[in-house]
């Protein structure tokens, strides 16, 4: 039982036509195994955090007692991709477990404003966000190296408090990152194999193989996102979890919660006695 | 590909004398079954080999699914009666002539002898590059090959196209459409009865299939009331032979009037889509209004509207527009001034 289903073309070649549909089911499976193991672990052995303390002292008192986290736009964003994202897994999955219906038209409208959303997001994030508080940086990786000796009972320094995302939340952000350029890349091509409003049908664009492999691509990024939106709501409806994910809510955080788990060295908030004018400091 | 003709693949032969064996066995075997009725479809695709299944169910032995019985309102056709016996049997002939005469026009004598009314109505499409075993859509591929530049789409769909361009070739369904017919399934959950136009299913809904029949469901008869007996009918076909031939568009109406106006008409198109289409629009706007050319006008200019050709169909358009409208006025060509 291969995860791609071949066909033969008319030419007699041997070309891909789409993932085997029981990918649906391992994606959905992998996801639930993973949120109850992690669930357990967390319940019955996972030990308090412990983060290494700042010799640099600080005066919280200058915090505000809202912590900006993400901007307005920053949070339309989020909810418009999540919204497409959403519309596009139902879309795409429900009619392969029997739930029939015309989705061929949602499914293109939900992907084109995700592409719309994203390119939007390349161009905020690029010129009006701090672009690199998502991406792992050399302490990042040294407190992750840390952890894990922790974690095996090994003598290892505690590591810092997190900066504005926490390691695991960027590599989420870059999974993800990958996993959609990957189906909107490859959707943005095959919308010539459907009619659309935005460019003539043109199911010649490429050969049978070129093709074969790009819905494969599609269907195993769309898969993937299955597992990865699974994951992603689990953490977010987490009781630990819950003021991040109110943030991207309301946009902050508190007081408490950004000095328990945020290092203001990594991430800093301006303090209440520096101007109002880009005071803001959450994207 | 098809090369080895007439060497059909080994299967198991279940041969069921009822319909409760008939429905078990189709829902054990699943997906691994093909029904046998009259063969006129399944025998292409064994002989072909495009289809490899495990086991075949033959209905031939079911005779509760045969003949024709009397309804206290209307009619109840076996699903393998064949389209003989529907043609000759005088209740159809005299009350629901619009069957009769749409089924007195599929293939030939032969196959009319020999072939189901459930059959006709539950047949695959026709198109070629899907029968012939190519990977497209309908088969669970990636392409439509009859809808490139280059694809041979003489006979293929000029509404409702949806990735697959192929179209239904089913005589008798627009007619049980039109004669507002219900069809009888037998499901493992048990019976269900569909409305006619709500038995077929488009590529929009499910691209494999042309109806809503899944693994397991058993189509057993199909009902006609006596609510469209004796109205005014009328069926045309255009194909490029008179005999043994699919339609490259078919029409069935039936009309009541009141006076000289059309108090209620159903009407009914197939191979103009996946699916045999009721023209709702069209019932809507010909309510009420006299029964003339100018109505029939009307109704043609309406019933094609979104209508999308493709490269080498686009006749279908004014053929149907024409279609529309002698079944409204109900002159046929050779008589039309």
């Amino acid at each position: 039982m291969g995860i791609v289903q071949w066909a033969t073309s008319p030419l007699g070649q041997h070309v891909p036509i789409h993932i085997a549909w029981f990918l649906i089911w391992v994606a959905v499976i992998a996801a639930m195994a993973f949120l109850i193991v992690h669930a357990i672990y967390m319940r019955f052995f996972a030990k308090e955090k412990e983060f290494a303390t700042d010799p640099k002292s600080f005066d919280a008192a200058q915090l505000p007692a809202r912590v900006p986290r993400h901007s307005l736009t920053a949070r339309l964003f989020h909810w418009v991709m999540a919204a497409s994202m959403l519309a596009l897994l139902f879309t795409a999955f429900l009619p392969k477990v029997g739930v029939q219906f015309d989705w061929v038209e949602y499914h293109w409208i939900a992907g084109t404003l995700l592409t719309l959303s994203i390119l939007f997001h390349i161009v905020h994030a690029s010129f009006f966000m701090d672009f690199w508080s998502i991406w792992p940086d050399r302490t990042d990786m040294r407190d992750a190296w840390n952890r894990v000796q922790r974690f095996f009972g090994q003598s290892a320094p505690p590591p810092r408090k997190f900066s504005k995302y926490p390691l695991e939340n960027k590599l989420y952000h870059g999974a993800v990152m990958l996993t959609g350029l990957a189906v909107v890349i490859t959707g943005i091509f095959m919308m010539f194999r459907v009619r659309t409003i935005f460019f003539p049908r043109n199911p010649y664009l490429f050969g049978d193989m070129t093709w074969g492999l790009m819905y494969v691509l599609h269907g195993l990024a769309g898969v993937g996102f299955i597992t990865l939106i699974i994951v992603h709501i689990y953490f977010a409806v987490r009781p630990e979890k819950l003021p991040i994910t109110a943030g991207m809510l309301v946009g902050t955080m508190s007081r408490e919660f950004y000095l328990k788990e945020h290092d203001p060295s990594r991430w800093s908030i301006k303090s209440l006695n520096q101007p109002q004018r880009g005071s803001v400091d959450g994207d | 590909m098809a090369v080895i003709r007439d060497v059909m693949p080994a299967f198991q032969l279940l041969q069921p004398t009822s319909i409760a064996d008939a429905q078990k066995l189709l829902e054990n075997q699943g997906h691994e079954a093909m029904v046998l009725a009259g063969g006129m479809d399944a025998f292409d695709w064994l002989k072909d080999r495009i289809r490899k299944p495990r086991a075949v169910v033959d209905l031939s032995g079911v005779e509760e699914m045969r003949g024709i019985r009397a309804l206290s309102d209307g009619l109840e056709i076996g699903a393998i009666t064949t389209l003989t016996e529907v043609v000759n049997h005088p209740v159809v002939t005299e009350h629901y002539g619009l069957l009769a005469q749409a089924a007195s026009l599929v293939a030939s004598p032969q196959i009319r002898n020999q072939g189901t009314l459930g059959g006709n109505v539950s047949q695959d499409t026709r198109c070629w590059y899907y029968r012939a075993g190519w990977p497209c859509y309908r088969a669970g591929g990636n392409i439509c090959y009859a809808d490139t530049p280059v694809g041979r789409n003489r006979e293929h769909a000029i509404l409702h196209a949806e990735r697959c361009v192929a179209v239904n070739a089913s005589d008798t369904a627009p007619a049980l459409i039109a004669l507002d017919a219900k069809f009888v399934i037998r499901t493992p959950q048990g019976e269900r009865v569909v409305n006619a136009e709500d038995y077929f299913l488009g590529p929009e809904i499910d691209i494999t299939r042309m109806n809503i029949l899944k693994p397991g469901d058993l189509l057993t008869s199909i009902r006609i009331p006596s609510t469209w007996a004796d109205a005014q009918f009328f069926f045309e076909k255009i194909c490029d032979r008179n005999v043994w031939d699919f339609p490259l568009l078919n029409i069935a109406s039936a009309i009541k009037l009141s006076a000289d106006a059309i108090q209620d008409v159903r009407i009914s198109v197939n191979a103009a889509a996946a699916r045999p289409l009721r023209l709702k629009a069209v019932e809507d706007a010909v309510r009420g209004r006299a029964r003339d050319a100018s109505t029939g006008e009307m109704a043609g200019k309406l019933a094609v509207q979104g209508a999308a050709p493709l490269q080498f169909n686009a006749y279908k358009i004014p053929l149907m527009r024409n279609l529309v409208k002698r079944s409204i006025t109900g002159v046929k060509e050779a008589s039309w001034a």
